[in-house]
């Protein structure tokens, strides 16, 4: 096989803040390459997953080839490597990047930089990708694309005088983007002939050619055939099949060299064996080392997840083994619970994953799901001197066997407008916030850094953060590591039984208050019964909040129908089917509506 | 039921006003279309009939609407059919009346004619409520019929009453019981107002209704909160208990001995054959129910001319020639059970678990011994091996308690 010109090939990637129109301008930039037709082109080709398009942010990494015929009057190849867009895949995104020689940073001409355009800039640059300036939406009324250049020369410090001016939306500009690809973004480097070096920066499963793994070669070539080895995992395989991406299909082809985006499959059953970040090498012809950056990602966030109508349980299991076939950093293992039977512990990286897996399961696999509410994970020590990794409430040990607990601590950035400091930094003191700095990129925008408890912002800051900023501030967090914390459970005692399902972790301090708001929120959910139940909110044993649900006194079918009691039965009937979709604890029955309704607590009315 | 008795129900569709809380099978219609059902009604009783000659006839209960929106003629002439057709050993035959339908000489001649037991509507001694009930009597009206039914020889008669109704209050309710216990009659319903959609107090009321806070008040403050409905609950028993009346049935309270068979047959599963508009029967475990389709109805029970083209002609439009009446649906041993109980136990002296199990040859201890002793914990029920039976408590919440029979 021929060698391919290195000198021809551009590695690159978009970045940008979530919404300035990184996947609108991947589409633009496939369309105008002539690889697709507009006709052809289903509304961003990157984001191919139902869920992404709606969400309108990428989830999975996607890649794609591209050729384009340069005013040079040679082609080039691209290969254009779509990042996703959200925090809680920042690993992700830092291995996409590792894949890349550069990246165009697209910035929103009326908004100007945001948190995320920041942190992903710093994260390319860490990993030396040139970056060059974009500035998009030139065409909406409150453009200001003098402004977003000085912006981004003062903050970012690139030059960014020569930015293409574009609009993604209406096709304008990407010419000229297309020529700063070529002009601005390095060809690889690398030598076919040194021993096998590739980075794998995603992959995905497919029921017939088994995992198929996206890979940047860095040294050495391989083909059909290659006996390769997962450094990290061990893993080895035989490769069946390498080739490159088209747009939503991979196309075969005889090797893949240094300098190359491509993918190979090579009959792995698990994505697990081929994590994101490993490097595979030739087995019988290794690489002296690794590439640098591997780590294992680890979940940040658990929860339990329980069927609603208990006979699914083997369904939900299947989906679950189904969706981490594809996503290796979704982890589960079966738990019970009291109040709702047979269930998984969850591990999600964030929030937006839990949110994510969890509409997949609904949507895709057509379950009805009950979500406990969601926790960090505790290292609690012990005073035997064991420490354990707690990720479910129930498992606490007892009091008198703790000597003390450890929490996550997030390091975080939050953009915003100068007019709205206040309520921010109020927001963070509320959240148990350590200020650390403000910056400021301009007069009228800062940069805030604090240092959070995770616990804190996993169920609603970013609600809040919007709400009080209306809309404007953006956010960005960095596991920082683990403190001492005052941290204890609190239960719900519903009718004197605890329902383990509803406890939870939380500061001391805000024990109480939490501890009240959900006593009030499940009375307004648990319906009335024939006999009075109390609602308890207690740590350590101690009750520290309590409401009744008082007695139904009066339930009774007084009206005749005369002879047609099919009428009549099909009231009761109604009321039968009611009663079905409840949980049991103990006498009382729980809608399911109520172990969701308690993770919404707003702790600012 | 050893004996194959029976009881016949004959609906009568039709009323002077539709009430603004009615949503029974009744209009208003025209002189002309009355006539037109009753002759329908007269051949649906000899068709019908042939089918049951080894049913003697125990009670019959003419309901509706306003059967009294008949003349008196008419409904001679239906209960004439029915004794010339049926086995006859009728004891008890009712008559619903609305007051302002009915004159002396009416149930006089009603009297003559076999009628034994009148139910009269009254729903409320207060002109305000009767008023926005939009009833078409005034409670002196009311008196008016009951005297002269008594003056007839009614000496077995029923008065209807509703409470929680809108604008109600304890006082007025505990009034109006007063006073009609107070004439004496045998027999008193005392139903509580069920808001039902499709009638004008569902547009008026339904908010109100749905909107109810945790403890059951009103928080548009029409209609009374429900532990005020209770306290009208708990009176009504209370002031019968005190004048020789027991309640027999959830809403119903008798004399010694005047309790209302008809109805009894209800609750303990006996046959019944319902005749005329979009009446309900059931006979040897089998349910079915009639059209509701009033030009349907006329057209299947109308005279037939002999003459096809003719016959088709009259054929109602939409009406489709088969669809006349639901289908029987025979109730299976699971269905009997659940309906021995949701049945029986609406009655005060509840059900025997003996006949429980003669009927279906297993214990109900075993069917049902775990909703049984979970509401006998709670003082709900009352079990033992002779009887089940709510308490007093129960009664209040049987509801939730019969749909755990289901």
């Amino acid at each position: 096989m021929a060698t391919i010109d290195q000198s021809k090939i551009r590695n690159f990637c978009i970045i940008a803040h979530i919404d300035h129109g990184k996947s609108t301008l991947a589409d633009r930039i496939i369309e105008k390459t002539g690889l697709l037709t507009s006709r052809e082109m289903q509304d961003q080709v990157l984001d191919n997953m139902e869920l992404e398009r709606e969400r309108g942010i990428t989830i999975k990494a996607q890649t794609v080839r591209i050729i384009y015929k340069a005013k040079d009057g040679e082609e080039y190849i691209f290969n254009l490597i779509d990042t996703p867009g959200h925090v809680d895949f920042n690993y992700e995104v830092s291995r996409a990047l590792a894949a890349c020689d550069g990246a165009i940073l697209v910035v929103d001409a009326a908004q100007g930089i945001e948190a995320q355009t920041l942190a992903n800039v710093y994260l390319a640059l860490e990993h030396d990708l040139d970056v060059f300036p974009v500035i998009n939406k030139i065409d909406l009324p409150s453009a200001e694309p003098q402004r977003v250049i000085e912006e981004i020369e003062d903050v970012i410090g690139i030059e960014a005088q020569d930015a293409p001016l574009i609009s993604a939306k209406n096709g304008i500009g990407i010419e000229e983007v297309l020529e700063q690809v070529v002009s601005k973004i390095p060809a690889p480097d690398g030598d076919p002939e040194k021993p096998l070096q590739a980075l794998i920066f995603d992959s995905v499963y497919d029921s017939y050619k088994g995992v198929i793994v996206f890979c940047r070669l860095k040294e050495g070539h391989v083909s059909k055939g290659t006996k390769i080895k997962m450094m990290a995992t061990g893993a080895t395989a035989e490769v069946v099949e390498v080739g490159y991406f088209g747009a939503g299909q991979f196309i075969p082809c005889e090797e893949l060299q240094a300098g190359m985006v491509g993918y190979l499959t090579a009959s792995i059953k698990n994505v697990k064996d081929t994590r994101v970040g490993d490097t595979i090498t030739d087995l019988e012809n290794p690489c002296a080392e690794p590439l640098p950056g591997y780590k294992k990602v680890n979940s940040m966030v658990y929860c339990g997840i329980y069927p609603a109508d208990t006979n699914k349980y083997p369904d939900l299991r299947d989906a679950l083994e189904k969706l981490q076939l594809n996503d290796a950093s979704l982890n589960f293992e079966p738990e019970t619970s009291l109040a709702l039977g047979f269930g998984f512990r969850c591990g999600f990286l964030g929030l937006l994953h839990l949110d994510i897996i969890q509409e997949r399961l609904e949507r895709e696999y057509n379950l009805d799901l009950v979500t406990t509410a969601p926790g960090v994970i505790y290292k609690v020590y012990k005073t035997n001197g064991e420490m354990i990794e707690l990720t479910n409430p129930s498992n606490l040990p007892d009091p008198s066997e703790i000597d003390y607990m450890e929490e996550p601590i997030v390091s975080a950035e939050i953009m915003v407008t100068t007019e709205f400091i206040g309520p921010i930094m109020q927001l963070c003191q509320e959240r148990r916030g350590r200020y650390i700095g403000t910056e400021y990129i301009e007069t009228t925008r800062a940069l805030l850094k604090y240092e959070l408890p995770l616990n804190e912002i996993i169920y609603d800051f970013f609600d809040a953060l919007k709400s009080r900023s209306r809309g404007y501030a953006s956010f960005d967090y960095d596991l920082k590591g683990y403190e001492t914390s005052k941290l204890v459970k609190l239960d719900i005692l519903i009718n004197k039984e605890e329902v383990d399902a509803l406890s939870f972790i939380v500061h001391a301090d805000s024990a109480y208050e939490r501890g009240r708001k959900m006593c009030e929120k499940l009375k307004e959910e648990i319906p009335r019964h024939l006999f009075e139940i109390p609602i308890q909110a207690a740590v350590g044993g101690k009750v520290i909040a309590r409401e009744t649900v008082k007695a139904m006194r009066k339930d009774v079918l007084a009206k005749c129908y005369g002879g047609d009691i099919t009428r009549k039965k099909k009231l009761l009937e109604k009321q039968k089917e009611g009663k079905k979709r409840m949980r049991q604890v103990g006498n009382v029955e729980i809608p399911q509506s109520a172990f969701m309704s308690v993770l919404k607590l707003d702790t600012k009315d | 039921m050893e004996k194959k008795s029976l009881s016949l129900y004959i609906h009568i569709p039709f009323c002077v006003q539709k009430c603004a809380y009615c949503d029974f099978l009744s209009a208003p219609a025209t002189e002309e279309v009355r006539s037109r059902y009753v002759e329908a009604l007269l051949r649906e009783i000899e068709q019908e009939a042939v089918f049951y000659r080894d049913y003697p006839v125990e009670t019959v209960f003419f309901g509706g609407g306003t059967p009294t929106v008949l003349n008196v003629s008419q409904l001679e002439k239906i209960l004439c059919k029915l004794k010339e057709n049926f086995s006859w050993d009728a004891k008890e035959i009712s008559l619903e009346c609305n007051p302002g339908t009915v004159t002396p000489e009416d149930l006089k001649r009603l009297h003559r004619a076999g009628f034994n037991r009148l139910s009269i509507g009254l729903q409320s001694a207060q002109e305000e409520e009767l008023k926005k009930l939009g009833r078409i009597h005034t409670y002196e009206t009311f008196l008016d019929v009951f005297w002269a039914a008594r003056e007839a020889g009614f000496d077995n008669i029923n008065v209807d009453l509703m409470s929680a109704l809108p604008g109600q209050t304890l006082e007025t309710y505990l009034d109006t019981l007063e006073k009609v216990q107070k004439l004496s009659p045998e027999h008193i319903s005392a139903y509580s107002l069920i808001i039902e959609e499709g009638t004008p107090f569902y547009d008026t009321y339904h908010q109100a209704d749905l909107q109810r806070d945790r403890d059951g008040v009103d928080r548009m403050g029409l209609l009374p909160s429900e532990e005020e409905e209770r306290a009208m609950y708990e009176a009504t028993k209370r002031i019968l208990a005190g004048h020789g009346y027991e309640r027999y049935e959830i809403s119903n309270y008798a004399k010694a001995g005047k309790e209302c068979r008809h109805n009894l047959v209800y609750w303990k599963r006996g046959n019944y054959l319902g005749l005329g508009l979009g009446a309900s029967s059931m006979v040897d475990e089998t349910r079915w129910k009639q059209t509701e389709h009033l030009e349907e109805y006329l057209y299947k029970y109308g005279e037939a001319t002999g003459n096809r083209k003719a016959d088709e002609d009259r054929r109602p439009e939409m009406i489709p020639l088969k669809k006349s009446q639901s289908e029987k649906f025979h109730l299976s041993k699971q269905e009997q059970m659940e309906e021995f109980m949701m049945l029986g136990l609406r009655m005060m002296s509840g059900v025997s678990p003996e006949e429980f199990k003669k009927n279906f040859s297993v214990s109900v201890f075993q069917m049902y011994g775990e909703v049984l002793e979970h509401y006998q914990k709670l003082g709900l029920l009352e079990v033992s091996d002779q009887r089940i039976r709510f308490t007093d408590a129960g009664i209040d919440v049987s509801n939730v308690i019969l749909a755990d029979f289901l």
